[in-house]
C-alpha cells in the first residue's frame, strides 16, 4: 500500500468517526432539548394568583398581607364576570321555556369553563376536591382554558370525516346580557389572573397534592433514591465479592466458565422478567414483606444489575497487572491481604465505572418495580417504612402520569418535570461517581 | 572468536568463596512440571550462606522456574507442581505443614521487571513490615530509612518519600523493589535478572549493592550477562534445557569448566 492510499484511508476513517460523533451529538440534542425545555417548565413558569393562593393555603408560603391585597385587586377585576352571569341568569328566568332550555345548556358550559379558569364561584360552597378549589395556577394553562371559555368546540362532519371547529360563544349569545362577558374576559384576563414569573424549585421537595394536580414530586424522587441506593447496597458488595471469588479464589475450570456464561446471559434477560421473578420469589415465595415494598423492589433491581457489576469488576480485577500480585505474594502477603491491599485498590476505578453504569440503570428501570415496589400515589416514606411499604418512583410514575392519570393533559408539566428530574438524578449520580473515580485514579498515580 | 580471547574478556570474582561455606538451601532431585512438561529436571545443588550464587543458561532452560521454585512463587501458576526436595531450615519447603507466608518472609524475591505498587515510596517499603504486624510509625520510618539506604536509593528519594513510586525511573524502581524486599529482612534474596531492563549505570549500582548485601544476606541471582555472573557471584549453576549441567565455584566454572556444554555456553557458542 503506498503512502497516498494509506493517507486516504486514515483520512476517510477519521471523517467517518467525526460524522458518527456528530450524529450522536445531534441525536442527544434532539432528545434532550425538549426534555430540558419542557421539563424546566415545572420549575420556572408564570404563576397566577391562584398559584400563590394555593401555596399559602397548603404550605403557608408567601406574605399573607400582600396576598390579601392582590386577591382584592383580582376580585375587583373578576367581579363584572360574576355580575354579568347573575344578570343573565335573571334574564334567563324570564324567558319562555323553549328558549330557556337552549340557553341553559350553553350557560352551564360557560359556567363550568369559567370555574375551571378562575376557580369556584365566590358564593359557592368550597368544593370537596382540591383541584376544584383553585383556578388555573399556571399562566400557560390559563391561556388554554381561556380559549375554552371563549370558544365552543364542535365537530364538523360535512367533509365526511369529523373536523374540530371552534365556534365563538359570543355569537351564540348575541343579543343577551351575557354577550359582553366574552370580550371582557379576553381583555381583562391579565388582571383577573395576575401572572407573574415564578421559580418553583420546591417542585423537587414538595409532595404532590390531589394526585399531582398541585405540588411536587418528592415522594417519587425519594422512592427512586431509596430504590437505587437499596439496590446498590445489595448488588455492590455481592457483585464485588463474587468477582473477587471468580478471579482470585475459584479454581478456573469448566464450572467457572459455565457460571460466567450464565452471568453474561443474565445481563441480557429482559427487565420485565426480573420484575416477574421479583414478584414470584421475593413477594410470593420468601415474603420479604406483606405487600409490595421498597425492599422487594431494591432486591429485584439488585438482581438486575448484579451481572453488570460482576462482569465490570471481573474485568477490572483481571486488568490489574499480575506483577502487583506477585510482588505482594513475594513479600509474604496471603491471598486475602493481596486482594485487599493491592488488587482492589488498583481495580477500584474500573469497579466504580461498573457501579456507575448500573446505578443509572437501577434508577431508570420501570419494569422490575411495577410488580414489586411501585405505586401510583403515595406519601414520601420514612427510612423505617421502606421494609414494608411500597413507594412511588419516578420511572413508574412517569409512565403512569402519561397514560393512566385521569387528567393527562392538565399535568404535562409534571410529567416533563419528572422526566427532567429523573435524568438529572441519573446525571448527578454519574457525575458524582465520575468525580470519585477521578479522585481514586489520581490517588493511585501520586 | 576463539576461547582464549573470550575468557580474557571475563573478569572473575576475585573475592573468592570461603573454603567451607554453610549451605542454607539444598535441592535434592528437585523437579518442576508445567502440566506434563518438566521444566526443571532433578536438580541437586546447594546455596551457601552469605554467598552469591548465579544461575546461568540459555533462554528457556528453566532458570526462572527454578528460582521461583525456591519460595514457591510457582504455586500461583495453575497446573504447576514440584517434585523432589527443597530443604530450607531442615524442612522441605514443599511440605504440607509449611506456611508459605512465613517462608516468603524468609526468602524474598526481586523480579526481572520492577514491580512497584502504585503507592507512595514509603508505603511500598512498608508493605512487607506492615503485613507482618509492624504498626508503629517510628519503627516503620526506621525500617524505611535502613532499607532504602541498603538499596542505595535513600539519597535520591528521601525528599519525596510520600510521592507515588510510579514516578521513579526504571533503575530507581528496581532499587526500590530491592529495598522493599530487604524491609522484611529475609535470609535469602532471589533475584531474577534484576538488571536486564537497566542502563549500565544503574546496573553498576545494583551490582555494587549485591556486593554489599552478601555480607548479611544470601543471594541467588539469575542472569544472562556472563560478565555480571563472573563479577559478582561466588558460585554458579549452569542449566541447559531443564537439567543442571554444572555447579561449582564461579572461578573454576568460568576458567576450567568440566562439561563441554558449559564451555560452549560461556564462550558464546550457543545460547
Ligand atoms: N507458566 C508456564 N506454563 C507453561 N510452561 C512454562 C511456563 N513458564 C515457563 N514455562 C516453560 O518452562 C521452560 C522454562 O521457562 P523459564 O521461564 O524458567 O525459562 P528461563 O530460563 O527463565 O528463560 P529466560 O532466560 O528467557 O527468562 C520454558 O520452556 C517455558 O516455555
Ligand atoms: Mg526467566
Amino acid at each position: 500500500m503506498d503512502l497516498r492510499t494509506r493517507k486516504l484511508l486514515d483520512k476517510s476513517f477519521s471523517a467517518l468517526g467525526v460524522i458518527a460523533i456528530l450524529f450522536m451529538a445531534l441525536f442527544l440534542v434532539v432528545i434532550l432539548a425538549p426534555i430540558i425545555a419542557k421539563g424546566s417548565g415545572a420549575f420556572i413558569f408564570r404563576g397566577t394568583v391562584e398559584y400563590r393562593k394555593l401555596m399559602f393555603d397548603i404550605w403557608n408560603r408567601g406574605d399573607e398581607k400582600a396576598l390579601a391585597e392582590e386577591m382584592q385587586i383580582v376580585a375587583k377585576a373578576r367581579k363584572p364576570v360574576y355580575e354579568m352571569m347573575d344578570d343573565f341568569r335573571r334574564e334567563l328566568a324570564a324567558m319562555p321555556s323553549s328558549e330557556r332550555r337552549k340557553y341553559r345548556r350553553a350557560l352551564n358550559d360557560v359556567e363550568k369553563n369559567i370555574e375551571n379558569l378562575l376557580g369556584p364561584n365566590p358564593d359557592d360552597r368550597e368544593p370537596v376536591l382540591m383541584r376544584q378549589r383553585y383556578g388555573q395556577t399556571r399562566w400557560d394553562m390559563a391561556r388554554k382554558h381561556l380559549k375554552d371559555v371563549l370558544y365552543a368546540t364542535e365537530w364538523d362532519y360535512s367533509g365526511g370525516m369529523g373536523v374540530k371547529v371552534y365556534v365563538p360563544r359570543q355569537d351564540f349569545f348575541t343579543g343577551t346580557s351575557i354577550e359582553e362577558l366574552f370580550p371582557y374576559i379576553e381583555e381583562n384576563i391579565d388582571a383577573m389572573m395576575a401572572p407573574r414569573l415564578t421559580l418553583y424549585l420546591r417542585f423537587l421537595t414538595d409532595d404532590s397534592r390531589d394526585s399531582h394536580f398541585f405540588g411536587g414530586i418528592w415522594p417519587e424522587l425519594l422512592g427512586t433514591i431509596y430504590l437505587t441506593l437499596g439496590a446498590m447496597l445489595f448488588a455492590v458488595p455481592m457483585g464485588v465479592i463474587a468477582a473477587i471469588y471468580f478471579c482470585e479464589y475459584a479454581k478456573q475450570g469448566l464450572v467457572i466458565s459455565y457460571l460466567r456464561i450464565c452471568i453474561t446471559t443474565l445481563a441480557g434477560v429482559p427487565s420485565i422478567v426480573f420484575g416477574l421473578f421479583g414478584l414470584a420469589f421475593f413477594l410470593n415465595t420468601i415474603r420479604v414483606s406483606e405487600s409490595k415494598s421498597v425492599l422487594a423492589g431494591s432486591l429485584t433491581l439488585a438482581l438486575l444489575i448484579l451481572p453488570t457489576i460482576i462482569r465490570a469488576s471481573e474485568e477490572a480485577i483481571m486488568a490489574v497487572p499480575s506483577t502487583y500480585k506477585e510482588a505482594a505474594l513475594s513479600l509474604g502477603a496471603g491471598k486475602w491481604r493481596t486482594v485487599m491491599t493491592v488488587i482492589l485498590p488498583a481495580a477500584l476505578p474500573g469497579i466504580l465505572t461498573g457501579i456507575v453504569i448500573s446505578m443509572g440503570r437501577a434508577a431508570g428501570e420501570t419494569a422490575p418495580i411495577i410488580f414489586t415496589a411501585a405505586v401510583s400515589v403515595g406519601k414520601a416514606l420514612n427510612l423505617d417504612e421502606v421494609f414494608t411499604n411500597p413507594s412511588p418512583a419516578l420511572p413508574w410514575n412517569i409512565y403512569n402520569l402519561c397514560t393512566e392519570h385521569e387528567a393527562v393533559d392538565q399535568i404535562r408539566h409534571v410529567q416533563f418535570g419528572m422526566v427532567f428530574s429523573l435524568i438529572a438524578v441519573v446525571l448527578f449520580l454519574n457525575i458524582t461517581a465520575i468525580v470519585v473515580r477521578a479522585r481514586v485514579q489520581k490517588n493511585l498515580r501520586n | 572468536m576463539d576461547n582464549d580471547t573470550q575468557k580474557s574478556l571475563i573478569t572473575v570474582n576475585t573475592d573468592a568463596a570461603s573454603e567451607n561455606p554453610d549451605s542454607i538451601l539444598n535441592t535434592e532431585e528437585f523437579s518442576i512440571f508445567y502440566g506434563d512438561f518438566e521444566a526443571v529436571r532433578k536438580v541437586s545443588c546447594s546455596f551457601f550462606k552469605h554467598h552469591v550464587t548465579a544461575i546461568i543458561g540459555p533462554s528457556g532452560c528453566g532458570k526462572s522456574t527454578l528460582l521461583r521454585g525456591m519460595n514457591r512463587m510457582n504455586d500461583l501458576i495453575p497446573g504447576c507442581r514440584a517434585d523432589g526436595k527443597m530443604i530450607f531450615d531442615n524442612a522441605n519447603i514443599y511440605d504440607r505443614t509449611i506456611d508459605v507466608v512465613q517462608l516468603r518472609k524468609r526468602i524474598g524475591m526481586v523480579f526481572q521487571k520492577p514491580n512497584v505498587f502504585p503507592k507512595s515510596i514509603f508505603d511500598n517499603v512498608c508493605y512487607g513490615p506492615r503485613l507482618h504486624g509492624i504498626r508503629k510509625r517510628s519503627q516503620l520510618e526506621e525500617i524505611v530509612e535502613r532499607s532504602l539506604n541498603q538499596a542505595a536509593i535513600w539519597d535520591e528519594v528521601k525528599d519525596r518519600l510520600h510521592t507515588n513510586a510510579i514516578g521513579l525511573s526504571g533503575g530507581q524502581q528496581q532499587r526500590l523493589c530491592i529495598a522493599r524486599a530487604l524491609a522484611i529482612t529475609p535470609e535469602i534474596i532471589l533475584m531474577d535478572e534484576p538488571t536486564s531492563a537497566l542502563d549500565p549505570k544503574s546496573t553498576t549500582k545494583i551490582e555494587d549493592l549485591i556486593g554489599e548485601l552478601q555480607k548479611e544476606y544470601t543471594i541467588v541471582i539469575v542472569t544472562h550477562n556472563m560478565q555480571q555472573a563472573a563479577r559478582i557471584s561466588h558460585f554458579t549453576v549452569f542449566m541447559y534445557e531443564g537439567d543442571m549441567i554444572e555447579f561449582g565455584k564461579t572461578q573454576k566454572l568460568f576458567t576450567k569448566p568440566e562439561k563441554k556444554e558449559t564451555e560452549d555456553y560461556i564462550t558464546g557458542r550457543f545460547g
